[in-house]
């Protein structure tokens, strides 16, 4: 899903990066809130931007016979809320777009609008609304992670189509274009991060149960309407 | 192996499997470059629909060689991998060692 370095049209690179700023500025502020008032939480915020270290920079084999990389975005907005992964996101890009010629500067800002805005809060969507039906918390963290991923690639194929549409079929012929390349190639590697996120999430069930408890990812005994953990019914 | 390690190395082997699959079954055969990075994939599109773009900005930094590159592929999972575990060694240390104590404070006081 990295647009490289100036392969974005002026305008277009500048038009994802107000767009994205917003984002990033706010999930900085939740950050600094998160890691105020609850300084616990620093490791498990550190081990979620980690997951996305690794599996952004795992290049996996797909049936279509080139290789693309997961995300690792679900698991964290899953924990702490998609603003957070705004601002994890952000870093690993940062780090790829310096450090590997990966991606690129000027288009940060659509990269991080499809990285870590919209797969963020796009998995987190699905989440929630499985979780409200009684889903599995499994069933429903793998879909979360893997819509998370997809959605990644589908907003980067948009983002090239509109800023490359075809001369003779237009912006649609050019999203089948670059959906071919990015959005079907990506989905077996969905399933792949889908099925680690729950790996991760199952280490953490076992390791870690307070912790989830808080963030309202394992609800506490007395179940939704629990009334002696607030924060957990908040979330 | 608990039921818990069991689950764990069935999903992890399914993680394997669909990485391994397009390999084995050469599902990237009917390409000039199997198995290339999709994002490059996308670049050569670009020139396809738009044969005279330019691109107007290049990195500010390239790595001088593929292995370099994969260096520091590495190191970014390397980085990674090692919060994670730095993590869930911490995790299972405290609650070895609150069980421990636990257990201690419930065993004779005497008991060394």
């Amino acid at each position: 899903m990295h647009i490289a370095e100036g392969f974005l049209p002026p305008a277009h690179a500048i038009a994802w990066g107000v767009a994205s700023a917003p984002f990033v500025v706010h999930g900085v502020r939740s950050l600094t809130r998160e890691v105020r008032e609850h300084p616990e939480s620093t490791l498990l915020l550190g081990a979620s931007g980690a997951f996305t270290f690794v599996l952004s920079a795992l290049k996996l084999p797909s049936v279509t016979g080139s290789c693309s990389h997961p995300t690792g975005t679900g698991l964290g907005a899953i924990l702490f809320r998609p603003p957070i992964m705004a601002v994890l996101g952000t870093i690993t890009l940062l780090f790829q777009a310096l450090l590997l010629a990966h991606g690129g500067l000027t288009t940060l800002g659509a990269n991080v609008f499809s990285m870590a805005i919209v797969g963020p809060w796009a998995g987190y969507a699905v989440y929630r609304l499985l979780r409200r039906y009684d889903v599995p918390l499994m069933v429903a963290v793998f879909f979360g992670a893997f819509v998370a991923d997809l959605s990644t690639y589908c907003v980067t194929s948009v983002q090239l189509a509109l800023a490359f549409p075809d001369p003779s079929s237009g912006f649609l012929g050019a999203l089948g274009k670059f959906g071919s390349i990015f959005a079907v190639t990506q989905i077996p590697l969905a399933v792949s991060e889908g099925l680690l996120t729950v790996i991760v999430m199952r280490l953490l069930v076992q390791s870690s149960k307070g912790e989830l408890a808080r963030l309202g990812v394992l609800l506490t005994k007395a179940g939704k309407s629990s009334t002696d953990e607030p924060e957990a019914v908040a979330r | 192996m608990s039921r818990n390690a069991k689950i764990n190395a069935l999903l992890l082997l399914a993680v394997a499997a669909l990485a391994v699959l397009p390999l084995v079954l050469g599902l990237g055969d009917h390409k000039e470059e199997p198995f290339a990075g999709a994002d490059a994939e996308a670049e050569t599109a670009i020139t396809e629909i738009e044969p005279d773009y330019e691109p107007w900005f290049s990195p500010l930094y390239e790595p001088p060689s593929g292995e370099i590159e994969s260096a520091l592929f590495a190191l970014q999972a390397a980085i990674g991998a090692g919060v994670l575990a730095y993590y869930f060694g911490l995790r299972r240390g405290r609650r070895q060692g609150e069980e421990r104590t636990a257990a201690a404070l419930r065993g004779a006081p005497g008991e060394d």
